[in-house]
């Protein structure tokens, strides 16, 4: 089966001036995103993970179509989403707008403080004219029960709730106009941690019940494990390891992927963390280091990992992996 | 012997939307030379807990009742004047965001010296000199350079080693760490953590770490207080709290993912109470599976289970000898 979302060779680079009252002088590109390809399946929900600054947001933007891409290629279904979004009809773009979602970070911004949550629910009806305004009414109520809020909350306003709660909101927005795909970007970091797990289960159920792809953006490790079918690792614009769930986790391969799951403390005082701890911090984007870009971190670079850039190679069925040395870390 | 006891801490916000109880009734202590996890959600005091400490409570609040005795004597009746030799000096304070806690107007070496030349009395170059020293011991690399930097030349985690060697500066007895990584990457986040580890150990000083993370108390505290709106809910060894847990940590520990296994997330219904106008009873009950009627209508006492467990419970006993 072709898979529902398809990523080719995705690059994103933005222009960094320099510093200038009267000139803006172009002196390099910031490396967001840096070639990077993967899939999504029907009804999967696939964990993108990395330090900030690395990409991971600008890439769900970019399928989205939020930023426009620099080169590469994505695929929604089978066709060129990248060239409907540039020179579409206005039917086509609308149509693909409504297959996919996002959900976004901070539900504090995302929410518009002067729209009650029943006009918020609404406007995408508004939009897509998918729903008659009769029907408005009932599908509200609707989704809000979806997200587990009551039919009296639709007359009030973001202010009145918490966070977890907006966060249902965002949710019921996104689900409104029946997407097949949703972006969901950090949606439990800025939550309490009594109130994350209420959202995940949340994103977890409407997976089962509406049959929705999710691309879930997060650098948390923890929840990632939880929710996603795959997952992906990002390290400065680039994909550096990807594989299922367990297989990623128990096996990693690259030194990256293995010092980032070893820093997340585990909430057992018996289990003896066992850090690898990394040197440095991330290297800026607009210079890239040459050759393998975690090199300069990776305790086991050698003069091959700073010259030659390490191509992604597939060890064992779906495990991907970026480093000169898989061989010997498997 | 303990370096801090708190006892029956009260500290209220008087808002024009009505008093909120931030802290209410808040006991404990730390032992010199240990590591305590101060824990809690947002809105349960573990901040308030450390401003009231150092008597530095943001307007609309006060501390209304209760005693603080560091090493002994009693903070609260003191003047001012008389808080200054404390506040620093022998109890010190880092603060949650490193980035908004950072002047931005003043190089690392002006913000930092002129602590040094305030309290300690040295010369401009002598000041230099031990903020130098400082800097090294939280491991910012080149400090010699770092003094005549802003800090929004330095990162996140830079900008954290400069806070730390902030609080550090005039070498505090015990040092308050408010949610230190919250805003670092993990891997920053890891070496933030083995700093202060070393740092502890190394200089002898009683850390007392807030944070909402389970993981990082699991990680490094021998000593939990954990908080729920403004309560004490347990104080125990970190073992017990892990083993036997209040049912509100035991929740909370069912409901947050864990990278080292799978398991199906039981999560906590409801919200994070109001606190001016808190749930009778225990204050956890509307979102407890375990709550009875009792729990609605009396606040359970804050009971010693041995061990140095302290468990504030109706039911505590019942549950544990029945096997959880």
């Amino acid at each position: 089966m072709a898979p529902l979302l398809e990523v080719k060779g995705l690059v994103k680079y933005f222009p960094a001036y320099s510093r200038g009252i009267f000139r803006k002088k172009i002196v390099g590109n910031v490396h967001a995103v840096d070639g990077i390809s993967f899939s999504v399946n029907e009804s999967e929900t696939v964990g993108l993970v990395g330090e900030s600054g690395c990409g991971k947001t600008t890439t769900g933007k970019l399928i989205l179509y939020l930023e426009k891409p620099t080169k590469g290629e994505i695929l929604f279904d089978g066709k060129n989403a990248i060239e409907i979004f540039e020179n579409g009809s206005k039917e086509e773009k609308m149509k693909l707008r409504r297959s996919m979602q996002m959900v976004f970070q901070n539900p504090y911004a995302s929410l518009d403080p002067r729209m009650t949550v029943f006009d918020i629910i609404s406007e995408p009806f508004k939009i897509h004219k998918h729903v008659p305004r009769s029907e408005w009414k009932e599908r509200v109520y609707k989704l809000l029960e979806l997200v587990g809020l009551e039919p009296y909350h639709a007359e009030r306003y973001p202010h009145e709730f918490s966070g977890g709660q907006r966060q249902r909101i965002c949710i019921a927005r996104a689900i409104a106009v029946e997407p097949r795909f949703i972006i969901a970007d950090e949606p439990v970091s800025s939550l309490d941690v009594s109130i994350r797990a209420q959202i995940l289960k949340l994103i977890m159920d409407l997976q089962h019940r509406l049959g929705v792809s999710y691309l879930y953006i997060s650098h948390d490790l923890s929840s990632v494990r939880q929710i996603s079918q795959r997952v992906m690792v990002m390290y400065l614009g680039e994909i550096v390891e990807a594989a299922p769930t367990a297989e990623l986790f128990d096996h990693s391969i690259h030194p990256y992927t293995r010092a980032l799951i070893s820093a997340v403390p585990i909430p057992d005082p018996k289990r003896k963390m066992n850090i690898i701890l990394l040197q440095g911090e991330v290297p800026s984007a607009i210079n890239p280091p040459s050759g393998c870009r975690f090199h300069p971190r990776c305790k086991y670079a050698t003069s091959k990992c700073k010259e030659e850039k390490p191509s992604i190679v597939e060890v064992d069925e779906g495990h991907y992996v970026s480093c000169h040395y898989y061989a010997e870390f498997a | 012997m303990n370096i801090l006891e708190v006892e029956k801490l009260k500290t209220y916000f008087f808002t024009e939307a009505g008093v909120v109880k931030a802290l209410d009734d808040v006991s404990f202590s730390i032992p010199k030379g240990s590591t305590l996890g101060l824990v809690g959600e947002s809105g349960s005091g573990k901040t308030v807990t450390a401003q009231s400490v150092l008597r530095i409570v943001p307007k609309p609040g006060k501390i209304v009742g209760g005693s603080i005795l560091f090493e002994g004597e009693n903070l609260l009746p003191k003047k001012e004047g008389e808080m200054r030799k404390f506040r620093g000096k022998k109890i010190s304070l880092i603060f949650q965001d490193p980035t908004s806690s950072l002047n931005p107007l003043f190089t690392i070496g002006d913000q930092l010296g002129d602590i040094v030349v305030q309290h300690m009395k040295l010369k401009k170059s002598e000041a230099n000199e031990w903020v130098i020293k400082t800097l090294k011991l939280a491991k910012l690399p080149d400090p010699e350079n770092a003094l005549n930097f802003y800090p929004h030349q330095f990162s996140g985690g830079m900008k954290q080693r400069i806070c730390i060697a902030r609080a550090l500066l005039l070498s505090p007895k015990l040092l308050f760490a408010d949610e230190p990584t919250t805003n670092l990457d993990v891997t920053i986040q890891a070496q933030i953590i083995s700093l202060l580890k070393d740092l502890q150990r190394d200089l002898g000083m009683t850390l007392v770490m807030i944070t909402h993370d389970m993981g990082i108390v699991a990680d490094m505290c021998k000593w939990v207080v954990v908080l729920y709106a403004g309560n004490v809910m347990e104080i125990g060894p970190i073992d017990k709290i892990f083993e036997e847990p209040h049912p509100y940590t035991e929740a909370l520990l069912k409901a947050i993912p864990r990278l080292d296994q799978t398991k199906e997330l039981v999560f906590i219904p409801g919200n994070i109470p109001n606190l001016i106008d808190p749930p009778s009873g225990c204050k956890f009950h509307p979102r407890c599976q375990y709550a009875r009627e009792i729990c609605k209508e009396k606040i359970p006492p804050l009971e010693d289970i041995g061990d140095g467990h302290f468990v504030s419970c109706h039911r505590w006993k019942e549950l544990n000898n029945r096997g959880r």
